[in-house]
């Protein structure tokens, strides 16, 4: 699929945003209104009364074809400070294994009236399929689908790092660890060069780096501490222990040494540079404890600053905007 | 038509007038985003009150969400002082409909349950919506039914001006 006809799927000809499928062609001036948008709520997290009425009356559905607990749950969380009504199914585990399709399953719950969709599937492009068949004014966000994209995964990050280093256009940033099948990389790369990020890296193992992705418009290290030389932003991925059998990789041990974050790596970056990782962390696999919870760490405020830019996306897709 | 328009700072300073002695020693003024945040600072000083200003952003609590969503804007509440059995008096610039009134009494309520809460209006324009009525007002002002009479802050003067609203 092209670039432009996404943009279209999911950006209206208003400009509005329909659907959240990718960050990947999401226009500047749309994703800085999210993260503005999410400004203010992250005060409603932090009040009394954390619920605002702004979805009031609306049924949100949390469609997950592949299970996860913790992506759902902020999901959950994010809707209900909206004051919507939150529906879990776990499709997996039901509909799917009786025959029935995807597009089945979802008209079957549109036909209960739900006016937005959250997907989770292991194949990428799944929720862009359910985004084109939805009735007009159902929304649908991609939570997640195959290795292609987890962009409200890849927002929170832009939310996270505007929070501690409020421009992007001066930022040297890097991705570290198994690139190749992970979405939030994917989704973070699209949105950081939107935003303007003028020396974005990679690095990782050939092996774990995906073929061309310079084509992207990043520079691409096998060496970490290389790789690591100056940056503001460190951003670890999690290495998904099916892969650590594989032929990839020698082992967890191997990676570690190799790729994973401690604090003599990290004295290479720059000496306010953030730590991200979007969880969950493997401690002693692709990070330190030390790390993991030293100065420069902003993991748990990446999960609260998450809830935010969940509600904004939300509030956005259920309004006219 | 903005000549017959009162000058907004003779008005916060009649107001303050008005509301001298009237509300609790302790009340804490808070001015609703963006008019009512600049008239609460005057009246602030003006009153000497010890509590400190508080300001509210309605925009989560608005009934016309639906319709027009979210503005964007990074403004927040802040209500630095507990709510909590404490007079409370909103502060806005021109009571119209009442919405943003109901709008803000909502959000102050997400702070917490104040012992009373009252209401001050720099100008009241007429044209109510709701059951909501001010305790302490500038002057009430007509402007025709198909303008706004809106607040600006040009280098710390305040001005009235009656603007046609857009279609």
């Amino acid at each position: 699929m092209s670039l432009s006809s996404k943009a279209s799927l999911q950006v209206g000809p208003d400009g509005k945003l329909k659907h959240l499928l990718t960050t990947e062609g999401l226009p500047a001036e749309l994703v800085r209104h999210i993260l503005d948008t999410a400004d203010q709520f992250v005060s409603v997290s932090e009040r009394d009364v954390k619920k605002v009425p702004l979805l009031r009356g609306k049924s949100i559905f949390n469609v997950f074809f592949e299970n996860s607990t913790r992506t759902r749950t902020t999901f959950e969380i994010a809707a209900k400070r909206l004051s919507a009504d939150v529906i879990n199914l776990n499709v997996g585990a039901s509909s799917t294994t009786k025959g029935e399709t995807l597009l089945d399953t979802v008209w079957n719950l549109q036909a209960m009236d739900a006016d937005m969709f959250i997907v989770r599937h292991s194949q990428s492009g799944a929720p862009h399929l359910i985004a084109r068949h939805v009735k007009p004014g159902v929304a649908v966000i991609n939570a997640g689908d195959g290795r292609h994209a987890h962009p409200t995964q890849g927002l929170l990050d832009m939310y996270t790092i505007r929070h501690y280093k409020k421009d992007f256009t001066g930022l040297t940033v890097a991705i570290v660890g198994d690139v190749l099948h992970s979405r939030v990389a994917r989704s973070q790369i699209h949105a950081l060069k939107t935003l303007g990020v003028p020396d974005l890296r990679v690095i990782g193992p050939r092996t774990l780096v995906p073929a061309q992705v310079e084509r992207l418009g990043v520079r691409v290290f096998d060496d970490m501490v290389a790789g690591l030389k100056d940056c503001d932003v460190v951003i670890m991925l999690r290495l998904q222990s099916e892969r650590m059998n594989g032929a990839l990789l020698p082992s967890a041990g191997e990676f570690f040494k190799c790729y994973g974050l401690n604090a003599e790596k990290l004295a290479h970056a720059k000496p306010d540079a953030i730590v991200m990782h979007p969880g969950p962390m493997n401690r002693g696999v692709e990070i330190d404890s030390a790390v993991a919870d030293g100065r420069q760490s902003v993991i748990l405020p990446q999960v609260t600053f998450g809830i935010a830019v969940r509600m904004a996306v939300m509030s956005m897709l259920g309004s006219a905007q | 038509m903005s000549a017959e328009l009162p000058d907004p700072e003779a008005l916060v300073r009649e107001l303050a007038e008005r509301m001298r002695g009237a509300i609790a020693a302790d009340a804490a003024l808070v001015g609703v985003y963006t008019g009512g945040a600049w008239v609460a600072e005057r009246l602030h000083r003006a009153l000497g009150l010890a509590t400190p200003l508080g300001v509210l952003a309605v925009t989560l609590h608005r009934d016309d969400f639906g319709r027009i969503g979210l503005h964007r804007e990074s403004r927040r509440s802040q209500i630095p002082f507990a709510v909590d059995d404490r007079e409370v008096v909103l502060v806005d610039d021109v009571l119209h409909t009442g919405r943003t009134l109901r709008a803000a009494l909502n959000e102050l309520f997400d702070f917490g349950r104040p012992r009373a809460v009252r209401l001050a209006v720099l100008a009241d324009r007429g044209g109510r919506e709701l059951p909501v009525a001010a305790d302490f007002t500038g002057a009430r002002v007509e402007v025709a039914d198909d303008e706004e009479l809106v607040l600006s802050n040009e280098n710390g003067k305040l001005r009235f001006a009656a603007v046609k609203r857009p279609e």
